[in-house]
């Protein structure tokens, strides 16, 4: 399936944005969430962004105070998830112009709508910034 | 703020989502009771028929739900209404709430069909985008057969923003309805040849996905993807398509060939660490016969390896495990950079490092490794520990042994694990000391030694994880008490007061051999009396010469000692301990009294003779390694019945029977079950009829007549099972059947010593890997109704073709025409070169078999792949 989900959590361990691509229930989403940031939180900076979880990896990257963590198929391109959440925080960087955490909690659908550009089915999609910036300010514009 | 009374404030202003965020973050304590107080508000809030309260509360719910794991699945029917809205915003909250929430069983999934089409054919492409993204998450088979017409046209929009979006979602609707191929397939394939890097990007995803689940659907679109590959100069469509060409180059090997040339071009040029990394890895699993692109991928790999960066080594470790099957140079190549890792700061640098040594071992360099690894052992967390033990251990004792040479070393090594302080992997040591003393007979004298210096450590009985261990020990200088050079000393190692700390069943065991040391020491003893005469101290070799200093006076010793040690335990309440403890010291009353009176003991007929002789008959039975499938090469013997009905106890006791399912309980199960019930209604019914115990034992009689086997051996006589426990030949006899594996080992000048005989079994040797987890039934339905259908399409695209072909004369369309004339030379030079492909069932993998068997049988005409690539 690609990418099976998408989470933001910060430092004490609280997530700021969660994104599934497969249904799970809410004691599954609870208890996966939790188990991946313990193991991240964990890890130091020497250590490399990949974490091996049941039957599918994590990748994952600190930005300052949340942590971006992708979960994906065991036979994806790490490297490229990679480049992929730093498109991601370029991108709300552009948006918001210096994105910080709060900006993420008090606009959370301008991420998802980012999100929902870029990733599509569990599918990248979209990796133009321009691209994903047009369409979500015309977005903004159109209500 | 904490009052629970609501103001008229509260209830005339909603809060929104930003007053939400903002109160919640105010609140230090009490979040619980700020999310149920803001629950209540929202409940209220729902209901209200202005959509615009109703969105609001809608937006809140989602929040919470989204992130402080709140249920919204009851608002369900108003976030089907909320999304009917006119207003974009509410839309968009609407479907917000849905994706998050919906799921198969939600059940007003139905009420959303007609918004989604209305807003898939809304003029505004932002609606459209909205309606995709929400099928793409919670498609489901309904929805996608009722809006495959939708998606059709979408696919052939004009708006690239559009046609992206709808792109993304067909991958959902193949998978939720099959049948959607026939109608979409076509376009999406159009779609490959598009000049815009957005619709290629999303389509070859699409094709990435279709070509992991059956790359042989999506092999007929080789030369399209082809043209990508070469052309293309963005990186993440690269990616998608090196991704493609490694599962379709895994089934078709002339792939490979032709595509070798532009990967390795890539490979040299690009600058993107990704893309040279995706490469690496098509080529090193699937293309790995090309030996210039594999020396490529190498070099590159070794590139990896040598960089700080953490990330990089992994990949480069990992992709080093994939090539080492295969390659085994390119390991042996990097060979200071893998070691250099294992003392990596990243615990999964470590790992795979370790993982690739382990499979560099070979019978040369099985002790120098190991030597490595464990100083590594010593040095490392306890995690990092047992992963080394358990490689070192499952590496050495794959398929019987094989790579091991000198057990002596081997054995003294398993010894060393022991006392390595994280140590953990107690119970697979356990296993192999056991199992090699069962196989290499040779190595029994070192398994002795090594056990004794386990034995008598004090220290290691308090560790837990060794226990298993012990209790091997224990049973190994029991078993081979013969190699023994100071039984005496084994026995108080045995009995000596810390064995308290050990749980029940290994003391047991403890206790056993102790009892067969004891029964060796007697026996020897007495055939050392006897034979002062004759020389049958042959049958003894030289191990046992300080043996036959046993003197009357240590024999003695020896009895007292073990009745002194368990006396005690002839009361504790275990009952495995107790007995054992009982059998020994009944032992030793039998032979106490003639002992003391240090009778004639050359006398054949004394009864300590006569017992100790039975006794050491009864333990020199040597214990072989057991097959797994012995149980079924025991053949039933005549006039057992296994599988008769047992039809005739309904009518004795039918009432009793009916609740029972006949086919999960089985028919001693039943009998138990009906005869107990039956008992328990004697006790109820005191003034009952004599019939039903009557019956109880008369059932109970006539089964066991028939099984009568499978009952354990009564007391008494009975007649039934006087033949046959003998019918079953034992299981050592078939082991020793098998005749074991002579191994002639190369002649090296620096080895001294043959590898000794180790028995394997032909078959039935148990394999200690964890068994294949077994693929969903119904995953490899859906895959094979899927690829099914992708195949069809194909034909009928070929078919298809063909009609163009027919119609560029009606068709205006500059565009169309030059597209099938394209086509159309293509299946020309197909035509002519008429190279027609079979599958062959053996390319598929094994998901797939049942599948394609089918498509060969239903297919009409072959696939065909395009000459000019091959």
């Amino acid at each position: 399936m690609g990418i099976r989900f998408i989470l933001m959590v910060n430092k004490q361990g609280q997530t700021r944005l969660a994104q599934y691509y497969e249904w799970l229930t809410l004691e599954e989403r609870r208890a996966l969430e939790g188990e991946i940031v313990r193991k991240c939180l964990a890890r130091n900076d020497q250590q490399c962004s990949f974490v091996e979880h049941r039957n599918y990896k994590i990748v994952y990257r600190r930005y300052a105070s949340l942590f971006f963590m992708v979960g994906v198929d065991d036979d994806e391109n790490e490297l490229a998830i990679l480049e992929f959440i730093h498109l991601l925080v370029e991108t709300m960087d552009k948006h918001f112009g210096n994105v910080c955490e709060l900006d993420i909690m008090f606009h959370l659908e301008k991420a998802h709508f980012m999100l929902e550009e870029m990733v599509m089915n569990g599918c990248i999609v979209e990796t133009s910034k321009a691209n994903i910036l047009s369409s979500i300010q015309l977005m903004d514009k159109a209500h | 703020m904490s009052s629970s009374s609501t103001s008229i404030m509260d209830n005339l202003f909603q809060r929104s989502l930003e007053d939400l965020i903002k109160g919640f973050r105010l609140q230090l304590l009490g979040e619980s009771n700020f999310i149920s107080r803001a629950l209540e508000e929202i409940r209220r809030e729902i209901k209200v028929t202005d959509l615009s309260t109703k969105s609001t509360a809608l937006h809140k719910l989602s929040y919470l739900a989204a992130l402080h794991g709140v249920d919204m699945s009851w608002a369900a029917f108003h976030a089907v209404e909320v999304v009917s809205s006119p207003r974009f915003q509410h839309k968009r909250i609407g479907y917000q709430a849905i994706t998050q929430s919906f799921h198969e069983q939600t059940s007003v999934l139905l009420l959303i069909t007609n918004q989604v089409r209305k807003d898939l054919n809304s003029a505004n492409e932002y609606e459209v985008s909205l309606a995709l993204e929400c099928l793409s998450r919670i498609g489901t088979h309904d929805l996608a057969r009722d809006l495959t017409p939708e998606v059709f046209t979408l696919l052939g929009s004009s708006k690239a923003f559009v046609k992206k979006k709808a792109i993304g979602v067909v991958l959902r609707v193949f998978e939720k309805y099959p049948d959607a191929v026939k109608v979409c397939f076509k376009r999406l394939v159009e779609n490959l040849e598009s000049s815009d890097p957005q619709i290629l990007s999303a389509v070859v995803g699409v094709f990435c996905e279709l070509a992991t689940r059956d790359p042989g659907s999506c092999l007929p679109l080789a030369p399209e993807l082809y043209k990508v590959l070469v052309d293309s100069r963005n990186n993440w469509v690269l990616i998608k398509v090196l991704k493609i060409f490694a599962k379709l180059a895994s089934i078709e090997p002339r792939l490979g060939k032709k595509v070798a040339e532009p990967i390795c071009e890539h490979m040299r040029r690009t600058v993107a660490k990704s893309l040279v990394f995706e490469c690496i890895r098509t080529v090193v699993s699937s293309l790995s016969d090309h030996e210039a692109a594999v020396k490529l991928a190498v070099a590159k790999i070794r590139e990896f390896l040598v960089e700080d960066d953490p990330n990089l080594k992994y990949l480069g470790l990992n992709a080093l495990s994939i090539v080492a099957p295969k390659h085994l140079w390119a390991v042996l190549e990097n060979k200071e950079a893998v070691v250099k890792a294992l003392s990596d700061e990243d615990p999964n640098v470590k790992l795979e490092a370790l993982h690739l040594l382990m499979s560099m071992v070979n019978e040369d360099n099985v002790s120098e490794i190991s030597r490595i690894l464990m100083n590594y052992a010593l040095k490392s967390d306890p995690l990092f520990c047992n992963e080394i033990i358990f490689s070192v251990l499952s590496a050495c004792s794959r398929n019987a042994y094989e790579i091991i040479v000198d057990f002596d070393w081997y054995v003294s090594l398993l010894g060393e694990m022991a006392r390595i302080p994280h140590c953990q992997r107690g119970e697979e040591i356990e296993h192999q000391l056991i199992d090699i003393g069962m196989r290499v007979r040779d190595a029994r004298p070192q398994l002795v030694r090594v056990s004794w210096a386990l034995l008598i450590d004090p220290a290691l009985l308090g560790n837990l994880f060794l226990h298993p261990i012990l209790s091997a020990s224990a049973w190994v200088s029991g078993e081979y008490v013969e190699f023994c050079k100071n039984p005496y000393e084994t026995v108080e190692a045995l009995l000596q007061p810390r064995t308290g700390l050990l749980p029940p069943s290994i003391r047991a065991v403890y206790i056993h051999s102790a009892f067969k040391v004891l029964v060796f020491c007697l026996r020897s003893y007495f055939s050392a009396e006897e034979s002062t005469l004759s020389f049958s101290a042959q049958e003894f070799s030289s191990a046992s010469s300080s043996m036959n200093a046993f003197t009357y006076e240590s024999i003695l010793n020896l009895v007292n000692v073990i009745e002194l040690g368990l006396g005690p335990l002839s009361g504790t309440h275990d009952v495995e301990v107790q007995e054992r403890a009982k059998n020994v010291l009944g032992y030793i009353g039998m032979i106490k009294q003639e002992l003391a009176e240090k009778l004639n003991l050359q006398d054949n007929e004394t009864e300590v003779f006569r017992v100790t002789a039975f006794m050491e008959d009864v333990f020199s039975e040597e214990l072989g390694p057991v097959s797994a499938t012995a149980q079924e090469k025991v053949c039933v013997p005549g006039g057992l019945e296994l599988k008769e009905n047992l039809g005739d106890l309904e009518e004795i006791c039918g009432e009793f029977l009916k609740p029972v399912e006949s086919d999960s309980v089985s028919d001693t199960d039943k009998i138990s079950f009906s005869v107990s019930k039956l008992r328990i209604r004697d006790q109820q019914e005191a003034s009952s009829s004599s019939s039903p115990p009557h019956e109880a034992s008369s059932l109970l009689a006539e089964h066991r007549k028939r099984h009568g086997m499978y009952y354990l051996p009564s007391q008494k006589d009975d007649p039934d099972n006087n033949g046959t426990p003998n019918d079953y030949p034992l299981a050592n006899e078939l082991a020793n059947e098998i005749s074991p594996d002579p191994f002639n080992p190369k002649k090296k000048p620096n080895q001294s010593k043959q590898r000794p005989v180790v028995v394997k079994l032909e078959e039935g040797d148990e394999s200690r890997n964890p068994p294949q987890a077994k693929l969903d039934i119904e995953t490899v339905n859906d895959d094979e109704y899927l690829s099914r259908a992708i195949q069809s399409a194909l034909l009928v695209k070929n078919k298809g073709k063909e009609k163009d072909k027919h119609e560029t004369n009606l068709n205006s369309g500059q565009h169309e025409k030059d597209e099938s004339s394209r086509i159309e030379d293509q299946q020309n030079s197909e035509k002519k070169k008429k190279k027609k492909k079979k599958k062959k069932n053996g390319e598929r993998s094994s998901k797939h078999k049942s599948r394609g068997r089918n498509v060969v049988a239903s297919a009409s005409e072959q696939v065909i792949i395009p000459d000019y690539l091959l």
